[in-house]
């Protein structure tokens, strides 16, 4: 990517265990460039805030050493690392109003009265909650607290904002309007984020880069498209998005694919070697749904199978079926209920094919 | 059914809603709920009817009973009758009242009552107990013209002062006790003027007891306010055994704690040993921390301590750690992030503690009788022994009234400041 000064934050060789007998972070290395949207997804447990804090200063690491610009940070206070952070739970001072909450931060920095009265009224301006000042944080709606959090990480101009779950407590509906707001107002600032959630979706939507955690390892670490185009292991392919698994060992290698003996004897098939080390290790293969065609024509596919159709779902703009095949029943193919698509019955034999790009061996 | 029923259209606004079959809503509502909340009152009733019997009815005893006056009024009738007449008190009343007194003494003294009614008016008039009780025992063999025979008897007779209380004591119900309770007396005129000095008491013993409950109180959040956060911070486990600690002196006798205090706290005690041994204090300045206000203050805070904790805690416990680190992510240090945004959040805990301790201690009775010494007495002290000792119900009961009535006042004040809602006990 860019060059080690466009790193806004480094983690070097972090990491961090709470009680001394197990890592809850294990070797962690990542660079952070300015302006970036970093997002730590990975499921609960995963270490995901551990890291937070770390940068937060909340939590000290164990080992290793975290920069922000060019200066160690291990030792340096929260309150001196002018970082802003968005909590979970809000965390707004609820015997404060919002105006308070807001200038909160800039009284701390000894701004003066009346910079510090443009300056809050910018920021709720910039989250479409001017007039609302004077109310107590208990009396807004979770969406309207939740931007008033923003507007606070944000009221005083930080390089560098941390989110931890932020919109884990709204609905569906308050929480994808949310995702854009975030990463508008990240376009139009120019911050550098690093936001952690479990929602492989929200992640999707929002980063520039996703970092996906698993038992405080980072699996991979790429762009949302490559993430779910390219995952590197099966612990990604499955995380991200929905796919279908076939387990088996791999019987040769040509170049960059490769052939794979299934380990229920019920054929073979030719992947992607992205993830096995030479013939005869075991692999699993990935497939996403939406990659596998219903009644290819003949040789056209250089995986073709029979499959017999188990179940289907009408869900709109898709046809969620499940068929049997390659002696698995839990093979999914979405099928796209676009003009003159292929009419299935549930029962009936069909074949379905993929291509060699599509199918990913992966590791076991 | 009606129209609105089926078509789902709601009537008017200022039209009482109704039922699918008409009747009005609100009555229907309340005929639902009414069986519910019967049931309701049912399971409390034994509890309602115990409070009453056991607690209110006290108390309003207690109010009754600080203005009630029966017993002159009913022991001495003639002559608070005569008394009537009786209008300029720096002349003394005139033979028929003397022989309505012989009249109701010797009555008196056959009938038994004149122990109590001498009594009565002693605390009224000091040294009235025995003239009663002399006069009484010579009534029946006077002869007339009683005014004289009786001033000659005992110059108290000589004496409006004596008519005076006799007279204000014929009413059935008085303000007396109150003023007693005040340092306050009526003289001859019926005026209101101060108790001489010797007996002025309760005033300052009142400021005495204010001022050692708010030293209390603030003791108690001092030394509570560091333990309570340590407790909403711990590991369970680490804070179980602090609880533990906390709790402990709900579970130890109240005699044991005395003696230890005593072996602690006295001018012998390991406190000032241990004083003298460091050298603070020369072995002839040792300091008396027992039977008296000290005493009282050192034993009443360490007893008072859990109910500062609980509520403290039970407060702390609910706000989360991310206020604190909210404010550090903003740039406050942790003692800036403390002050302005944790201590806030925990004011309902101490207005509770603080109330609550501060009414405790206001009341408080054992502790300064058992280490409070002379000056460490407090009110309730008094207040026992008028009921035990002087057998005084009358300004016990008067001193408790106003003892009530300042903690109904605290009451009402936190309530306008911080609104009772908003105490959180545990
Ligand atoms: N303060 C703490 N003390 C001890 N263990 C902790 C603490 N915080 C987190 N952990 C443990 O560290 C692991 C990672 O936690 P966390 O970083 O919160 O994961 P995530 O945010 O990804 O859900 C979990 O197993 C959790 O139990
Ligand atoms: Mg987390």
């Amino acid at each position: 990517m860019t060059g080690q000064n466009d790193h806004l934050v480094r983690f070097r060789e972090v990491q961090k265990s709470y009680d001394g007998e197990t890592l809850v972070v294990k070797n962690l290395n990542l660079d952070i460039a300015r302006g970036e949207f970093l997002t730590l997804l990975g499921p609960s447990g995963s270490g995901k805030t551990t890291c937070l804090m770390m940068l937060a200063g909340f939590e000290s690491a164990t080992h290793g050493t975290i920069y922000l610009g060019d200066h160690p940070i291990n030792n340096v206070p929260p309150h001196k690392r002018g970082i802003g952070m968005v909590f979970q739970n809000y965390a707004l001072f609820p015997h404060m109003t919002v105006g308070e909450n807001l200038s909160f931060p800039l009284e701390v920095r000894n701004i003066s009265k009346a910079d510090v009265q443009k300056k809050v009224e910018r920021a709720l301006e910039m989250v479409q909650l001017s007039g609302y000042q004077h109310r107590r944080p208990s009396q807004l709606s979770g969406g309207q607290q939740q931007r008033v959090a923003l507007a606070r990480a944000l009221v005083f101009e930080p390089t560098l904002v941390l989110m931890d779950e932020p919109l884990g407590a709204l609905d569906k509906q308050l929480r994808e309007h949310m995702q854009y707001e975030i990463k508008h107002i990240h376009e139009n600032l120019g911050v550098t984020v690093v936001y952690v959630t479990h929602d492989q979706s929200e992640a999707l939507t929002m980063s520039n880069r996703i970092a996906v955690f698993n038992d405080g390892v980072i699996q991979q670490l790429d762009a949302p498209s490559d993430l779910y185009e390219k995952p590197e292991n099966a612990f990604v392919a499955q995380f991200i998005g929905e796919n279908n698994r076939l387990k088996g060992h791999v019987r040769d290698m040509n170049g960059s694919s490769c052939r794979v003996e299934l380990d229920n004897g019920q054929g073979e098939v030719r992947a992607l070697a992205v993830n096995v080390t030479g013939s005869g290790s075991p692999t699993t293969l990935s497939l996403r749904p939406e990659r596998v065609a219903i009644d290819p024509v003949p040789g056209s596919l250089p995986n073709h199978f029979e499959a017999q159709v188990e179940e289907l779902i009408y869900l709109g703009d898709h046809i969620r079926t499940r068929v049997n095949v390659c002696g698995t029943d839990q093979f999914i193919v979405k099928v796209p209920n676009a003009h003159g698509h292929a009419s299935l019955k549930e029962g009936s034999t069909v074949t379905v094919g993929w291509e060699i790009d599509d199918c990913r061996a992966l590791d076991a | 059914m009606t129209d609105a029923a089926i078509t789902g259209v709601v009537p008017p606004a200022n039209e009482p809603l109704t039922t699918a079959d008409g009747r009005p809503l609100k009555s229907a509502l309340a005929r639902a709920e009414r069986m519910r909340r019967v049931k309701a009152m049912l399971l409390v009733l034994p509890l309602l009817l115990f409070i009453g019997v056991s607690f209110l009815f006290p108390i309003a005893l207690m109010l009754f009973r600080s203005v009630d006056n029966p017993l002159v009024a009913d022991h001495m009738p003639r002559t608070v009758a005569a008394l009537e007449a009786w209008d300029d008190r720096s002349e003394l009343p005139d033979e028929a009242v003397y022989a309505a007194l012989v009249a109701d003494l010797a009555e008196a003294r056959e009938d038994r009552t004149i122990g109590r009614l001498a009594t009565r008016l002693n605390y009224e008039t000091g040294g009235l107990r025995s003239t009663i009780t002399r006069t009484g025992r010579r009534a029946a063999r006077l002869e007339p013209p009683f005014k004289e025979a009786l001033i000659d008897l005992n110059e108290d007779w000589a004496n409006p002062e004596t008519f005076a209380t006799i007279k204000r004591l014929g009413n059935r119900l008085t303000d007396v006790q109150y003023l007693a309770a005040v340092d306050r007396r009526y003289d001859v005129n019926d005026n209101i003027v101060a108790q001489p000095e010797v007996r002025q008491i309760y005033v300052s013993n009142f400021i005495q007891t204010l001022w050692m409950s708010i030293i209390v109180t603030v003791a108690c959040l001092v030394l509570g306010y560091p333990v309570a956060y340590l407790l909403s911070i711990l590991p369970l486990r680490y804070s179980n055994v602090l609880m533990i600690l906390v709790l402990l002196p709900f579970w130890t006798s109240l005699l044991v704690r005395t003696t230890s205090w005593i072996v602690l706290l006295q001018t012998e005690g390991i406190i000032n040993d241990v004083l003298v041994w460091i050298g603070i204090l020369s072995d002839d300045g040792r300091i008396q921390l027992i039977f008296n206000a000290e005493g009282t203050v050192i034993a009443m805070t360490q007893i008072l301590l859990p109910f500062m904790i609980l509520p403290l805690y039970s407060v702390m416990k609910t706000i989360p750690p991310s206020y604190t680190r909210a404010a550090m992510s903003l740039g406050a240090n942790r003692y800036y992030a403390f002050w302005r945004v944790y201590a806030p959040n925990t004011l309902p805990g101490v207005g509770a503690g603080c109330l609550l301790v501060f009414i405790l201690a206001i009341g408080y009775y054992i502790t300064p009788a058992l280490v409070g010494g002379q000056d460490g007495m407090m009110i309730s002290n008094f207040i026992a022994y008028h009921m035990q000792r002087s057998l005084n119900w009358g300004l016990a009961a008067a001193l408790g009234t106003i003892l009530l009535l300042g903690v109904l006042i605290l009451y009402w004040v936190y309530n306008k400041l911080v609104g009772i809602e908003r105490l959180k006990l545990g």
